[in-house]
């Protein structure tokens, strides 16, 4: 069934009547970043004001696949079992050329972990379940149709002005976080601008609504006779959605394009029959670029205002929750004064290698499926002719390298190489079934020490987790030794981990994750 | 392992007129096909990245 685009209510803001105090923190534009980033801000204990242009979420699926590691985000700020309950819940992808198939993968191929490895649901969805979530939340103050016309910052707040349906005003925060999109105002106003590549290429794609019993996979087509010459893919969606993707090639004209009649005889090429609606259309080309730096002094971007990827890996929106991940607790240890705001470098640092590492696998994926003229058709050609006859050249065959959480490169983070390379700093902590629960469920908002197979020693403000030794957590974090201690930073991921340690080595890596790097 | 850049086949004259006879009869287009699924096969079947790099420095000298 169509989803029902039901406004949000718009109330009058205080600061039309008389100047509002000073906020913590405000953040701008209520899609999925920026709600996610007030409702991790609440859970770490900080107010905020998340000021959105619009009062309906958006419209289409737009981004459709969440990650495992999205999952356990969403799962921490309240929403996460709500996602997998509604979301289709897949883990195999196939490609085809032509119409064999050549390479399928399996992103979860081991259980005992709580989340999947991906579920399918629409950006409108996540988005009604956060905004329900906020809205019962007292710490984030809500504010629709509230439009920022100017930013300025001085040395110790940010000064932002209001366009509202009832006049304008003035706000005034410690820090600003613009979640404000690829189109970013924010960014426009501060005159910054995105650095790296766009491609020539477009791609029709539509949700349509049809009763069909597919299995829950991606699938990826390179020259499918349905669509000759050029790409095609199709995921499976809850409400008897589904979303085709269909590359049109730079020349297609976008407005004859996104015509019913041009985009109905494409989709019943694809989906073999007439018995479809068609939900919505757009035509899309897009870029894989970033700003150089995150943090401008108090304005600090995260998500899509801060880079863009291409749609092929789920790189986007898992992209922006990450940033949120590695955003939300350092920013409410600066405003709390727990932390120096140099500790924000800290979040710049490991995004901006995020993000590069989103835009070189999305980018290699975009060259792969629109080569250049030349030797790049040619090997690509070869490639494609290749995986038909050989097992190697399957592995080459790139139709999306799915998000993967990023392992940050921490240097001088205590290690030891008896333990296993999936927990190792710089990692998101493994999941693992405990007790009743899971350990995801009990790491995370605060540093913790897991102490595995030996007793902790004492640390001041360091919360211990000491569960019973199972197989799983044994393979996840001991690997070669038979104990281990783990400290786990509030996002969950591991700060440094030993086999033994005294409480001044771990005194000084719980240090380091609230003063910057040692 | 270092890329060998001294003879390393056994009847180089026999192996070099295979190569051409692969290319026999084919377009232009043809060739360069076959000389793409013949690199990916090769440089696969080699394995190390150090010498797979080398060759294409050396491949490269004098092209740009």
């Amino acid at each position: 069934m169509p989803y029902d685009y039901k406004p949000f209510p718009y109330e009058a803001p205080p600061g039309l009547k008389h100047p509002e105090p000073r906020h913590r923190v405000v953040i701008v534009g209520a899609g999925p970043i920026g709600l996610a980033m007030a409702l991790d801000l609440a859970g770490q204990g900080v107010a905020s004001v998340l000021v959105d242009d619009n009062n309906v979420v958006s419209v289409g699926s737009r981004a459709i696949c969440w990650s495992k590691r999205s999952l356990e985000i969403l799962d921490r700020i309240g929403v996460g079992e709500q996602a997998v309950d509604m979301g289709v819940t897949w883990k195999v992808g196939r490609t085809y050329h032509r119409d064999e198939e050549v390479y399928s993968f399996d992103l979860l191929p081991e259980d005992g972990h709580k989340m999947p490895a991906f579920i399918n649901l629409q950006q409108y969805h996540i988005e009604e379940m956060l905004v329900r979530r906020a809205l019962e939340e007292p710490l984030v103050d809500l504010r629709f149709k509230n439009r920022v016309t100017a930013v300025e910052q001085t040395g110790d707040h940010v000064y932002v002005s209001i366009e509202t349906p009832d006049g304008t005003y003035a706000l005034n925060a410690e820090y600003l976080v613009a979640c404000d999109g690829a189109k970013s105002p924010i960014r426009s106003m501060m005159g910054l601008d995105f650095e790296g590549e766009l491609f020539e290429e477009r791609f029709l794609i539509a949700d349509i609504e049809m009763t069909a019993e597919m299995p829950a996979e991606r699938w990826f087509w390179f020259e499918p006779t349905f669509h000759p010459g050029q790409s095609a893919l199709l995921h499976k969606q809850p409400d008897n959605i589904y979303r085709i993707d269909l590359q049109l090639g730079w020349d297609a004209d976008p407005d004859e394009e996104r015509k019913p009649e041009k985009v109905i005889p494409r989709i019943r090429k694809v989906v073999g029959h007439d018995d479809f609606r068609l939900d919505w259309v757009s035509i899309y080309s897009f870029q894989c670029r970033r700003l150089a730096k995150f943090v401008h002094g108090r304005v600090i971007f995260a998500g899509d205002s801060a880079h863009v990827v291409s749609p092929f890996g789920a790189r986007g929106g898992n992209g922006g929750l990450q940033d949120v991940d590695a955003l939300g607790w350092r920013l409410a240890a600066v405003v709390e004064g727990r932390a120096a705001p140099a500790i924000l470098d800290e979040y710049d640092r490991e995004r901006v290698h995020g993000a590069d590492e989103n835009i070189l696998n999305s980018s290699r994926t975009t060259r792969f499926m629109t080569p250049a003229d030349g030797a790049e058709r040619q090997f690509r050609d070869a490639v494609l002719s290749l995986a038909g006859k050989t097992g190697f050249a399957r592995a080459l065959v790139n139709g999306g390298r799915l998000s993967k959480p990023c392992v940050y490169p921490l240097p001088g983070a205590p290690d030891h190489p008896d333990l296993p390379e999936v927990s190792r700093p710089g990692a998101v902590a493994p999941d693992a079934p405990l007790g009743n629960g899971w350990l995801t469920e009990a790491l995370g908002g605060r540093p913790v020490l897991l102490a595995l197979g030996c007793a902790a020693p004492q640390i001041d403000g360091l919360e211990v987790l000491a569960p019973e030794l199972t197989e799983t957590l044994a393979r996840r974090y001991l690997g070669a030794a038979r104990q281990a201690l783990y400290l786990v930073r509030p996002d969950q991921v591991v700060a440094g981990r030993w086999v033994e340690a005294d409480a001044g080595a771990i005194a000084a890596a719980l240090g380091a994750i609230w003063g910057g790097r040692a | 392992m270092t890329l060998k850049t001294d003879l390393n086949i056994a009847d180089p004259d026999t192996l070099y007129a295979a190569l051409l006879a692969a290319h026999k009869g084919l377009s232009a287009e043809g060739s360069a096909a076959l000389n793409a699924e013949l690199i990916l096969l090769l440089m696969n079947h080699v394995g190390d990245a150090e010498v797979i790099r080398a060759a294409l420095d050396l491949a490269r000298q004098g092209k740009v």
